[in-house]
C-alpha cells in the first residue's frame, strides 16, 4: 500500500482513512505493507511505530513499542521514503520545505541509502518542485517493491500514483487506485495541470478504482474519462473511540454556545462561508463562539476576514489540533459545521457525532450521501446555515434527537465493512488476467 | 349481512414555506406548493373518484352509499385553487347516498392537549359542513383515528354524536372482530364502528402490488372476501385516505375499474348491501365492549401514536403550540387564531418524525422536507414569530 500519511503524522482525513482501513484490514488477516512518504525527522523517537526507511529493508523486523499497535496491526509493515511529501501541501510551502531539506542534507549524512547513485540522482533532482520529488518518491517505492512480495499494490491519492504504476510496471501486479480526493475538490476549477495529468494518468492506469463516495466516482467518470464499471465506491468508516452516549455533557453549564469548525483552512473546505455565516448567526444570538481548529494556506485570509466582519472577538483559532486537544474541542462543542466547497468524503463529521456532537455538512460532500440524522446545507447558502446554526443552539429537543439518532447511526459505518469492500476489488483484479 | 361501510378521509395540509429565524413577515404558508398539490390531487384524485362515486350512486339507484370526512384545511383550499371539486362534493351530497362525519376542522392532535380547543374545532367543522352541503355530522372520527375510552367521554359530553369511528386494532380487540358493533365500557350510547383493515389495506396499500399473492385483485374475489363475513359479523368497515384512488394508487394500476366493479360484485350476493356508518348504527346492537385505556390510532403497524409523538422534537412542539392557546386567545386577532390552527394540523409533527427516516419508506413519499430536522426547524421558527405577534399585542393591550 503506497499512502501519504500515518498516524500520528496527520494533517487530515487520509492518514487516518489508511489507519483505520488497514487496522481492519489487518482483523481480516490481510498482509499489508505501507510505504511512506516522509521527510526522516529527527524527533523519530515519539513514534508509535518504529518506521523503517528504505535502508532498514533487510532487516525483516519491525518493533513495535505499543502492546496496542501490535494487536492491531500486527499484518501491517509500515515502511518510509525519505521524502519531503506531504499531502496538501501547496507547490508554494513545498518549495520552501525543499530548501530546508537540502539544506540538512548539506550538514548531515542522508539516511536514504537506495545506492549511492540514486542519492546523487536524487539530490541532483532537488530542483525545488514537488512533481519531480513524486518521481523519486515513485523510484524508491520501486526499489522496495522489488524486495518483498505481494498481490496488489494499492495507492492512496494522486502523489503515490507514479509510484503505483511504476512498481504495477516492474512487479506485474495489478494497481488499485484509492481516491480520496481529487485536484477538482481541493482546487475547484483552477486545477493544476500536472497534478491532472498524474491523476489521469493513474486512472487509466489502474486495473480498479476505489472512489470514497458516488459524488467522487462522478468526478472521476465525467471529469477523467473513465468508465463507470472500473469505479468501485468504498465508503469510509469510523473507529468507536466514544463509550456511547456521553449524557453527562448535557449537564454542563457553559455560558457560551459553541459553534465549530475543524479541519483544513483551505478552499476547498469553505471557511468564508462558516465565518459569513457566524456573522447573521450573531445578528439574532449574541452568546455565541464560533471555533476555528485547524491550520492551512487561508489561515491567514480568515482571520482577517472575521476581522473585516466584526467578529473577530466571536472567533477563535486554535491552530492544528491532535489526539487529546480534538477531543477536548469536540466535548465543548453545541455543533459540528462542516461547509465544505467539494468534499469527497469527510470523515471529521464521523468522528463528531462518535463524540456526541450534533453536525451539519455541505450538501457538497460525500459523507452526506450515507448519514441521514444531521443537518445539510449548500455550502454557498450562508442564510441556511445560519437558520440551522440558530436553530441547533435554541432547540435542545432538536440536539438531543440529532445526538441520538446521529450516534447510532453513524456505528454502522465501520472500517470493517470497507476493508471487505476493497478485499472483494483485490479479489477481482487478481482473478482477472492482467491484459484486460 | 354484511353491511359494506364504506369511510374516506379526504384531507390535505396546508404546507409550510422555508422559513428562517430570519424573516420578520406574516407569510407562513407555501401558497404556490399548496395550490399545486391541491391542484394535483383534485385531477388525479378528487374529480375523477367524485365522478366515479356519482355514476355508481345513480347506477345502483341508491344502493350505493359511502361516506366522507373532509377537513376544514382541505375544504378552504378547495374553494381557493379546485373550486369545482367543492361542487361535485355537493352533487354527492344531494344524492342522499353520502354521509359527511365530523372531526376536527384543522386535522389536529388537540384532543390530546387541549379538550377546549378539541371541542370549538369540531363545531367549527360541523357548521362548514351544514353550511356547504347542508348535512349535520352524527358520527365522529379524530384525526389518525386516535382512539381511546376519554375520547367516547368527550363526544358523548358534546351532545350531538351517536358514534365514533377507529382503528380495529388488535390489541383492543383481543382476537374478537371488527366487524361487530361495540361500545365503550363507560358509555352505552355511543357506538364504535371499528376498521377492517385486513380488507381496507387490501385496497389501500396492497391493490398494486405485484409481490403480493393476492394480485391482480379483482372485484369479484375482493367480494368473496367480503361475503366471507357472512354470518360472523355485521358489517365490514373500509376506512381510508380517499387518494387510495388516483393519488396512492395511480390509475394505471387499475383502481378505478375495480371501484367500478366492486358495487355490483358486492350486491350479487342478495345478502350484502351497503350502508353509511349512521345507517349502521341505526340498524344494529352493539354486541360487545372493547376497552381502550391508552391511545390508538391507524398508523403504521405499531398503531400507535409515535408517527407524531415518537421523539423530543414531536413533543416540545406539540407542547410549546398549545402552551400558546391562552395568549393566542386573549389576543382577539382573528387572523393570528388562525394561522396558530393551522399549525395545529397533524401533518406538521408527522414530518419531524424519525422513525423510519433513514430507511425511505411512505414516511418519506409524503414529506415535503429534505429531513425530520429540517422540518423541526421549521416549525419552530414559524412559531417563534407567532409569539413575537401575540406579545406585541400583548404590549399594546397593557399600555
Amino acid at each position: 500500500m503506497l499512502g501519504w500519511e500515518f498516524p500520528p503524522f496527520i494533517s487530515g482525513g487520509l492518514g487516518t482513512a489508511c489507519f483505520g482501513l488497514t487496522k481492519a484490514m489487518s482483523k481480516l488477516g490481510l498482509e499489508v505493507t505501507f510505504v511512506l512518504p516522509r521527510p526522516v525527522s529527527s524527533g523519530g523517537e515519539s513514534v508509535h511505530v518504529k518506521m523503517r526507511t528504505p535502508a532498514d529493508i533487510n532487516y525483516q523486523k519491525i518493533s513495535l513499542e505499543e502492546e496496542e499497535y501490535e494487536r492491531n496491526l500486527k499484518n501491517i509493515k509500515i515502511k518510509m521514503i525519505d521524502s519531503p511529501l506531504r499531502p496538501y501541501e501547496t507547490v508554494e510551502s513545498f518549495k520552501h520545505e525543499i530548501e530546508e531539506l537540502i539544506h540538512a542534507k548539506q550538514t548531515r549524512c542522508s539516511l536514504l541509502h537506495i545506492s549511492e547513485q540514486s542519492k546523487a540522482e536524487a539530490v541532483g533532482h532537488y530542483c525545488g518542485d514537488m512533481h519531480s520529488e513524486v518521481q523519486r518518491y515513485a523510484a524508491a517505492a520501486v526499489r522496495l517493491a522489488m524486495q518483498d512480495d505481494f498481490d496488489v499494490i494499492h495507492a492512496h491519492d494522486w502523489m503515490t500514483y507514479p509510484a503505483g504504476i511504476a512498481v504495477a510496471a516492474v512487479s506485474g501486479r495489478p494497481l488499485v487506485i484509492h481516491v480520496h480526493s481529487t485536484e477538482f475538490d481541493r482546487s475547484g476549477e483552477h486545477v493544476n495541470q500536472t497534478i491532472y495529468d498524474i491523476e489521469r494518468a493513474g486512472m487509466h492506469a489502474a486495473d480498479k478504482i476505489i472512489a470514497v463516495s458516488y459524488l467522487t466516482k462522478n468526478i472521476i467518470i465525467s471529469r477523467y474519462g473513465i468508465t463507470g464499471d472500473k469505479v468501485e465506491v468504498v465508503y469510509n468508516g469510523v473507529e468507536r473511540n466514544g463509550n456511547g452516549l456521553n449524557f453527562g455533557k448535557i449537564g454542563i453549564n457553559k455560558d457560551e454556545k459553541i459553534v465549530l469548525f475543524l479541519g483544513r483552512i483551505t478552499m476547498q473546505k469553505g471557511p468564508e462561508y462558516f465565518l459569513g455565516a457566524a456573522k447573521k448567526v450573531l445578528e439574532v444570538m449574541d452568546d455565541v463562539k464560533f471555533v476555528m481548529a485547524g491550520s492551512g494556506d487561508m489561515m491567514r485570509k480568515t482571520v482577517e476576514l472575521a476581522a473585516e466582519l466584526g467578529i473577530g472577538s466571536k472567533v477563535l483559532f486554535t491552530g492544528f489540533l491532535r489526539g487529546e486537544d480534538v477531543r477536548r474541542v469536540y466535548e465543548m462543542a453545541d455543533l459540528y459545521v462542516m461547509p465544505s466547497v467539494s468534499e469527497p468524503f469527510g470523515i471529521a463529521p464521523l468522528e463528531a457525532l462518535n463524540h456526541d456532537v450534533p453536525v451539519l455538512i455541505s450538501r457538497q460532500s460525500g459523507v452526506s450521501e450515507v448519514l441521514t440524522h444531521v443537518l445539510k446545507a449548500d455550502f454557498w447558502d450562508i442564510n441556511e446555515i445560519a437558520n440551522k446554526i440558530v436553530a441547533v443552539l435554541k432547540y435542545p429537543p432538536l440536539r438531543m434527537t440529532l445526538k441520538e439518532h446521529g450516534n447510532f447511526e453513524v456505528r454502522k459505518l465501520k472500517w470493517e465493512d470497507a476493508a471487505q469492500r476493497c478485499l472483494a476489488v483485490y479479489n477481482q483484479v487478481v482473478c482477472e488476467p492482467a491484459c484486460v | 349481512m354484511p353491511s359494506v361501510c364504506f369511510y374516506f378521509q379526504v384531507h390535505q395540509p396546508c404546507r409550510l414555506r422555508h422559513y428562517t429565524v430570519f424573516d420578520k413577515d406574516h407569510r407562513y404558508f407555501d401558497e404556490f406548493k399548496n395550490k399545486s398539490i391541491c391542484r394535483k390531487v383534485a385531477n388525479k384524485c378528487y374529480l375523477p373518484t367524485n365522478r366515479l362515486i356519482l355514476d355508481l350512486i345513480q347506477k345502483h339507484q341508491g344502493r350505493f352509499k359511502v361516506a366522507y370526512s373532509v377537513t376544514g384545511v382541505l375544504l378552504e383550499q378547495l374553494a381557493e385553487y379546485a373550486p369545482e371539486v367543492i361542487s361535485t362534493f355537493d352533487a354527492l351530497a344531494q344524492t342522499g347516498c353520502v354521509e359527511f362525519l365530523a372531526e376536527t376542522y384543522y386535522h389536529s392532535l388537540s384532543f390530546l392537549y387541549s379538550r377546549n380547543e378539541f371541542r370549538e374545532q369540531i363545531q367549527k367543522h360541523s357548521d362548514t359542513i351544514q353550511k356547504m352541503f347542508g348535512y349535520t355530522p352524527r358520527v365522529f372520527r379524530n384525526t389518525e383515528l386516535i382512539y381511546s375510552n376519554d375520547l367516547t367521554d368527550a363526544i358523548e359530553s358534546m351532545g350531538v354524536f351517536d358514534g365514533i369511528i377507529t382503528e380495529g386494532a388488535d390489541r383492543i380487540l383481543g382476537g374478537r372482530s371488527p366487524n361487530f358493533i361495540y361500545n365503550s365500557p363507560r358509555n352505552q350510547r355511543i357506538k364504535l364502528l371499528l376498521k377492517n383493515y385486513a380488507l381496507s389495506d387490501d385496497i389501500a396499500f396492497r391493490f398494486s402490488n405485484r409481490g403480493w399473492n393476492e394480485w391482480p385483485l379483482m372485484a369479484g374475489k375482493y367480494s368473496d372476501w367480503v361475503s366471507r363475513v357472512n354470518g360472523n359479523g355485521y358489517v365490514v368497515n373500509l376506512f381510508m385516505d380517499y387518494e387510495t384512488f388516483g393519488e396512492h394508487q395511480w390509475k394505471d394500476t387499475g383502481i378505478f375499474d375495480f371501484m367500478h366493479h366492486l358495487p355490483e360484485e358486492i350486491m350479487r350476493n342478495p345478502d350484502n348491501n351497503f350502508k353509511t356508518p349512521s345507517e349502521v348504527i341505526a340498524s344494529y346492537p352493539a354486541t360487545d365492549v372493547v376497552d381502550v385505556p391508552g391511545l390508538i390510532s391507524w398508523a403504521d403497524t405499531e398503531r400507535d401514536l409515535s408517527a407524531w409523538l415518537g421523539n423530543s422534537m414531536q413533543s416540545n412542539a406539540l407542547h410549546e403550540l398549545y402552551r400558546m392557546e391562552p395568549n393566542i386567545k386573549q389576543a382577539k386577532d382573528e387572523k393570528l387564531l388562525n394561522d396558530w390552527r393551522k399549525l395545529q394540523t397533524s401533518d406538521h409533527f408527522y414530518y419531524m418524525c424519525t422513525k423510519y427516516f433513514a430507511d425511505g419508506d411512505v414516511h418519506k413519499y409524503f414529506n415535503p422536507y429534505d429531513s425530520p430536522y429540517d422540518s423541526y426547524i421549521n416549525f419552530m421558527n414559524v412559531m417563534g414569530n407567532l409569539e413575537t405577534r401575540y406579545k406585541k399585542k400583548e404590549l399594546v393591550n397593557s399600555k
